[in-house]
């Protein structure tokens, strides 16, 4: 069963330095308050997994909390580049950032295998893309061996596997959750039911704890006894959105630009909205 | 699939300053898409161009992003391939292994719409990185996103990319999603479903594969483009079709939807 904890004590009891932490949210319900939470707490080298970086990813790259990154997109969606992302890349600034990139599809099916208790998913992907390596054996730095040739065993076609991901913490924002901690989220899912079916331990926020979940046409449950902590961070999705609760801060995407762009810019956000700010947006 | 801020070409006014080269760019590739087709759209200029041709032309057009929107139906641009307009809009929304999974996968869709940072000849597509190695590049862009599959996978793919030295090159630097790969005989070689890149969209023109190589030829451009700029602009040496088509100017009703458009986004 589900734990309601502050987040605070979900992100001290379920993360540790070193491991692999999935936040997911595709553009909707992206779960900011919690990524700034885990560079409050300073974790470092954590293997940080989802499939597209964004903001919340450039804020804990450049605060020096990640040694490693799979992704699949690496972007400010509609506005350009990931200044951080980039500069540790390019620079090894604050750390070097190991990359194992993917496709989105790739990454959608290695959530899928994890979720699904299998070593690895099956899809038709990555076919003469460099991202399988120039011989296709998947064997090339960024594939990082987790992309391979499979032989189908009944038509001889050969399609590709891509290892199952099996991360130790995923993190997602949900609309609401009840008492007993039971989450119900709705709008575009993502990849956060497999995010967190996949993972070993899961943190969700929600933008509201409520008595009863009302039944809701298309809206994604994840039972209680198939999440970890929840916690009650209205607005913890902020710059991104939650559906029927907020919408996207779009100028905080476009601000970003600039601050993201200046080490010392980012310095002074980091030490001004994370380290000296008390919990953003929590309830008790 | 998103639009490079790193690597744009200057914006520039068409001659008699009434629309812009990215204006004219929007409507050509607006016009490529025709009613009833399904179409995968990426964002930034592949989603204006989509919208613009659901508001004007194809009203019917079925727009799928890999948010995993199908049908969505937006009165203003997104700005991100997940804005709530998509999911609100939608005729449904699934997940995200859904989308590549059960609808982009088996080749139901029509059309793929990419942009680019690099393209090469054979209608390679790099989004990944430019110059050094992977491992130590000189720019590190966004990756892949769902271009790959999209690229491999829908019936037809278009491609809107602002034609520059920097852009177009002979060779990509990292192939992010496959064109027509080293030639003829190269998608079937690699099992890729869909036909490949039928058209590039640029602010000069249009460019299309020649029937025999698959190599992209230059075979419109806009008024008041020469094919001499045209060449200039490319990384490798362009051929240009023995009679250019001249492609039409935006209506005012093109123009008139499409800055209804940008001023709601702005």
């Amino acid at each position: 069963m589900a734990e309601i904890v502050s987040l605070a004590e979900a992100v001290r009891r379920a993360i540790r330095d070193s491991d692999s932490v999935a936040m997911e949210g595709f553009t909707h319900l992206i779960p900011f308050a919690a990524g700034h939470e885990v560079i409050r707490q300073r974790r470092r080298d954590l293997t940080l997994i989802r499939m597209t970086p964004d903001l919340i990813y450039d804020q804990l790259i450049g605060a020096g909390c990640a040694s490693k990154l799979i992704f699949s997109w690496g972007g400010n969606p509609g506005v350009g580049s990931l200044h951080r992302f980039r500069d540790a890349v390019e620079h090894g600034w604050p750390a070097p950032l190991d990359l194992e990139e993917h496709s989105h599809a790739g990454m959608a099916n290695r959530y899928v295998a994890g979720a699904s208790g299998l070593p690895f998913a099956v899809l038709r992907g990555y076919n003469g893309t460099g991202l399988a390596g120039e011989d296709g054996t998947g064997l090339a730095a960024h594939g990082t061996g987790t992309i391979r040739p499979i032989s189908c065993p009944f038509t001889g076609e050969t399609l590709t596997a891509v290892a199952a991901l099996r991360p130790d913490v995923a993190i997602i924002h949900a609309q609401r959750a009840d008492r007993s901690g039971n989450v119900q989220l709705w709008g575009i899912a993502g990849v956060q039911k497999e995010a967190v079916l996949a993972s070993k331990r899961s943190i969700v926020t929600v933008e509201e704890i409520v008595s009863e979940l009302d039944p809701r046409p298309g809206a994604v449950v994840l039972p209680s006894w198939t999440v970890t902590y929840v916690a009650h961070v209205p607005g913890g999705s902020h710059p991104s959105y939650a559906l029927g609760y907020s919408i996207r801060d779009n100028d905080y995407y476009v601000a970003w630009d600039k601050i993201g762009r200046d080490r010392e810019a980012f310095g002074r956000w980091l030490e001004e909205q994370v380290y000296s700010c008390p919990l953003n947006g929590e309830r008790a | 699939m998103n639009e490079q801020k790193g690597l744009e070409a200057p914006r520039r006014r068409a001659e008699d300053g009434a629309y812009t080269a990215d204006e004219m760019m929007t409507v050509a590739a607006a016009r490529a898409l025709r009613d009833g087709m399904t179409c995968f759209v990426g964002i930034g200029l592949p989603s204006a161009a989509a919208n613009l041709a659901r508001a004007t032309h194809a009203p019917g057009l079925v727009l799928i992003y890999e948010s995993g929107t199908i049908g969505a139906k937006p009165g203003q641009l997104p700005l991100s391939i997940g804005d709530g307009i998509l999911a609100e809009t939608a005729d449904t929304v699934v997940s995200v292994p859904e989308i590549f999974n059960y609808w982009l996968q088996p080749g139901r869709i029509d059309v793929g719409f990419l942009g680019a940072a690099q393209i090469d000849k054979f209608g390679n597509i790099n989004t990944t990185v430019i110059g050094g190695d992977y491992g130590n590049p000189k720019v590190r862009l966004p990756g892949a996103g769902g271009a790959p599959e999209i690229a491999a996978s829908c019936r037809e793919v278009i491609v809107v990319v602002r034609q520059s030295l920097r852009s177009f090159v002979e060779r990509v630097d990292f192939v992010t999603s496959v064109g027509y790969g080293a030639g003829p005989g190269d998608r079937e070689r690699l099992g890729l479903t869909g036909a490949g890149p039928q058209k590039i969209i640029t602010d000069l023109g249009v460019l299309e594969p020649d029937p025999r190589t698959l190599e992209f030829t230059m075979t419109g451009l806009y008024p008041g483009v020469t094919a001499a700029t045209a060449r200039e602009r490319t990384g490798w040496d362009l051929a240009i079709a023995g009679r250019p088509e001249v492609i039409a100017e935006p209506s005012a009703a093109e123009l008139a939807a499409l800055r209804r458009f940008q001023a709601r986004k702005e």
